[in-house]
């Protein structure tokens, strides 16, 4: 590595970046990290983290009536969303200390400051600093997309970045889009008591989700009193002093117009690639991405481009298995050219949870392959009933004459645990049988993933 | 009564068969003579004819499984027909490919890695796979032991199958291609390999590459033989073959020389009492080599109508395993070719081969420094060194030759 700084330099410390880092590390690679913001990225600071502090002090907050329940008086008089605030920023500033903590313990250099590139080995800082590497690393993330007329202000107008930031609760809030985030902000606002009204485009909310997953979920989030409108476009936002008005047009061309103290956009997110200098070292984008072939490679040798910026699916768990594929390209190691599509799991936050990897039944339907399709209910495992989560199922797709599976989804409690079961299964090739024969633990929620696999095999006990 | 089929000795030195491939199925209704399934033996891939008449009713072993010689692997019987004491005897040996429920719970027996099967088995003396390659290998007939897997720790996984399938015919280890494929171009036509094409890259490329092989040759003079030939065929309706009188003299030579009539063992030499010679035959799509037994004894006119027999069946593909395996020496002609001389590839179970030139006029000084017209013959002697040493190859072929030139010494 005569001449350059580092093996490897990293743009960006999201769960893409720093992962890289450290896996260079272990690899005995000279790594450094480039951050301009915060360590851990959108993920630890601005997204995943802070948000599962509030999902989770929402359902303390849900169960309240269950200790009603009990006999007990409950006094939400003194209840104040700011200490709810102040937990999800402890817990996003505890997890980026401790990425910060690992970067150093395994000797990644951290480079505070805002990077371009200047050279096909070489990046500048703003204070016109320039750090070489012998290969680089591109893992700048994204950031909430931006849509005419809805532009954010962070006071009425709200991005995911400042629904987090918020420290008072609106009593109204409009939510334009149903995707992953937009559902778990629903939830998390439903449950402070907070009136949402969620607006999806598409037919159903969670659009890329599984049908009957779905349903479940929208009875669940009606019967707490969320307004849902799906096959609904918004055209038009009015501010005032006393809060925003969004025309909306739902399916059939029937306008109206929904009055909120704010509102919040969730419609998707915009590759952090425009300011880069990709042009400099002769790299252009696709639709925002940058194009990669095998590990991760830019069509420029040494340089490699990981996480949202490439059109893999924006997750968090995806930008770290990619930092991984490249890192271990880049020492030499045997590394998977490219994640599996279908083994990629999803997770979405909401109670009830959903989870689900590979196949639904209309994209296998959309793309003509065979399948099979066996589910299980959620109260046919006694643990559901007795914990009062009775709703849900786990369903799995799968190849009619192997039976290999293609792919799962499971709604209800803990989904986006239960999920990975399934999910080895796929990755190590285990077919359902295995799944069914194995012994399960009584009485879990697990057992409904086994029961699943019964079905497929035609014997479920507790259909 | 249902009838057991019970797994045979489909090769001389068989002790323990691998099914290829079920050419029949369950259901499917068989009569004597008809291929029942392909088992691999130790030497190659045979074809497993069917002794019994009437419906497959069971099949026990499944593709990928093992069984010893006497094992019983299927039932045959009437349609409906009552099986279930019979079937309780099913192979002792359990298939690595797909262990049946119910199976006995000692412990599944996987083939051992073998020489033959260069793959990741060898070293983990374990075949990994997932379950579900199992189950795809099972569906499209896949033997495992030919696959070489790419999954954690060499596991075969589904992706390793794809790979098979697509390149390579789905059959047992002698598929397996031993150079590199190549990418076809436009223009070229892409023939898939028939099994007796497999078999011959595998058994050929094995000796070839397996054992070193060292080559001597000597021009032999052929009028006294050619002058008894034509002597003993007068007033013959069928006329004996120079091959008749080869083999002959050449089991003579060997039963003198019983060291190239050995077989290497790996751990130790095998010298066989019993001189059975093969003769490589052409066909259309490739070569068999049926073999004479006991050519060491046996008069020139036994083995001239053996020989005759053989070669009509295996023309017509007619001929049983056991007819066309386990030759202790080969003879190979391309006399009636035109070739004056060349080089052959041992056929093993033999340590050496006789590759047989035309016989052509030729001028020679005899004895007496006089040039003579002499009917010559050049033979040249493939030896394997790990069995035949130079003087000992040269010391066979010099008697042999003498033999040739002078077949009176036969009887001497």
């Amino acid at each position: 590595m005569a001449g350059f700084d580092y093996d490897v330099l990293i743009i960006g410390s999201g769960p893409g970046g720093y992962v890289a880092g450290i896996r260079a590390a272990q690899l005995g690679l000279k790594a450094a990290v480039i951050e301009r913001d915060k360590v851990g990225g959108v993920c630890l600071n601005v997204g995943c983290i802070p948000s599962k502090s509030l999902i989770h002090q929402a359902e303390l907050f849900r169960s309240l009536p269950d200790l009603k329940e009990m006999g007990l008086a409950v006094d939400v008089k003194g209840f104040d969303y700011k200490h709810v605030f102040d937990k999800s920023r402890k817990a996003a500033d505890t997890l980026s200390k401790g990425v910060q903590f690992l970067l150093k313990k395994n000797k990644v250099e951290l480079i505070t400051g805002d990077a371009v590139l200047s050279g096909k080995n070489e990046v500048t800082l703003k204070d016109g600093k320039k750090v070489t590497g012998k290969n680089l690393i591109i893992a700048t993330g994204s950031r909430p997309r931006i849509i005419p007329g809805f532009e954010f202000d962070e006071k009425q107008v709200l991005s995911s970045t400042g629904a987090l930031m918020l420290t008072k609760l609106p009593k109204k809030m409009i939510i334009l889009g149903a995707g992953a985030i937009g559902v778990e902000f629903t939830h998390v606002l439903a449950a402070f008591g907070v009136e949402v009204h969620l607006v999806e485009m598409m037919d159903r909310i969670l659009p890329l989700e599984d049908a009957e997953v779905t349903q479940v979920l929208t009875r669940s989030f009606q019967k707490r009193g969320v307004q849902i409108y799906t096959s609904t476009k918004a055209l038009s936002l009015q501010k005032s002093a006393a809060g925003v008005s969004v025309a909306i047009e739902e399916k059939g061309g029937a306008r109206k117009t929904l009055e909120a103290d704010q509102m919040l956009v969730v419609v998707g997110r915009t590759c952090n690639t425009d300011s880069l200098g990709l042009e400099k070292v002769g790299l252009a984008t696709e639709k925002g991405f940058i194009p990669v072939g095998d590990w991760n490679q830019t069509k420029v040798p040494g340089i490699y481009a990981i996480g949202d910026v490439v059109n893999t699916p924006l997750l968090a768990h995806v930008a770290f298995k990619e930092g991984e594929i490249a890192v271990e390209h880049i020492a030499g190691k045997h590394a998977p050219e490219r994640l599996d599509p279908l083994s990629i799991p999803g997770a979405v936050y909401c109670e009830p949870q959903v989870a689900s990897f590979g196949l639904t039944e209309a994209k296998a339907t959309e793309k003509g392959i065979a399948f099979a399709k066996a589910s299980f209910p959620y109260r046919g495992a006694g643990k559901s009933v007795a914990i009062e989560q009775p709703e849900g199922f786990v369903k799995v797709i799968y190849e009619p004459k192997t039976k290999e599976i293609l792919g799962a989804h499971i709604v209800g409690a803990d989904a986006t645990e239960l999920i990975h079961e399934l999910l080895l299964a796929r990755t190590a090739e285990l077919l359902p049988e295995d799944i069914a024969t194995m012994i399960h633990a009584h009485p879990t929620l697990s057992e409904a993933v086994m029961e699943a696999m019964r079905t497929v095999e035609g014997w479920a006990i507790h259909a | 009564m249902p009838e057991k089929i019970l797994m045979i000795a489909l090769s001389p030195t068989m002790e323990t068969g691998t099914l290829a491939r079920w050419r029949k199925k369950e259901g499917d209704t068989i009569a004597t003579g008809d291929v029942l399934c392909e088992v691999e033996t130790d030497k190659a891939t045979m074809d497993y004819e069917s002794g019994a008449d009437g419906t497959l009713l069971k099949i026990l072993l499944p593709e990928g499984g093992q069984a010893k010689v006497g094992d019983l692997i299927a039932i045959v019987g009437k349609p409906g027909e009552d099986y279930s004491a019979l079937a309780k005897e099913g192979p002792a040996a359990q298939p690595a490919a797909a262990p049946a429920p119910g199976a006995a719970p000692k412990a599944v027996a996987v083939k051992a890695p073998t020489q033959e099967h260069g793959v990741s088995a060898a070293t983990t003396g374990r075949l990994k796979s997932s379950p579900l390659a199992r189950r795809i290998a099972a569906e499209q007939g896949i033997d495992l032991h030919a696959v070489h897997g790419s999954g954690p720790e060499g596991r075969i996984v589904k992706r390793d199958l794809a790979a098979t399938s697509a390149g390579a015919p789905p059959a047992g280890p002698s598929a397996r291609p031993v150079a590199p494929a190549v990418a076809p171009r436009a223009d070229d036509q892409v023939i898939p390999l028939s099994r007796m094409r497999q078999i011959i890259a595998k058994r050929l490329s094995d000796s070839m590459f397996t054992s070193p092989h060292f080559y001597m040759t000597v021009a032999v003079a052929m009028d006294e033989l050619l002058a008894s030939r034509t002597r003993m065929n007068s007033g013959r309706q069928k006329k004996l073959s120079v091959n008749a009188f080869l083999m002959a003299l050449a089991g003579r030579a060997l039963a003198r020389h019983p060291q190239v009539n050995s077989t290497w063992n790996g751990d130790s030499l095998l010298r066989h009492a019993s001189a059975d010679i093969a003769l490589a035959v052409a066909m259309p799509e490739g070569l068999i080599t049926p073999v004479v037994r006991n050519c060491g004894v046996k008069g020139i006119t036994a083995i001239d109508t053996e020989l005759a027999d053989l070669v009509d069946r295996a023309r017509s593909g007619k001929l049983a395993p056991e007819e066309y395996a386990g030759a202790t020496f080969t003879i190979s002609s391309l006399g009636a070719a035109g070739i004056d001389e060349f080089t052959a590839i041992i056929n093993p179970p033999g340590a050496a081969i006789l590759a047989v030139g035309a016989v052509r006029k030729e001028p020679v000084v005899d004895d007496n420094d006089a040039v003579v017209v002499r009917q010559r013959m050049r033979i040249t002697l493939s030896c394997d060194h790990r069995v035949i040493d130079g003087a000992v190859g040269a010391a066979f072929l010099r008697e042999l030759a003498d033999m040739l030139e002078n077949p009176l010494l036969a009887l001497a």
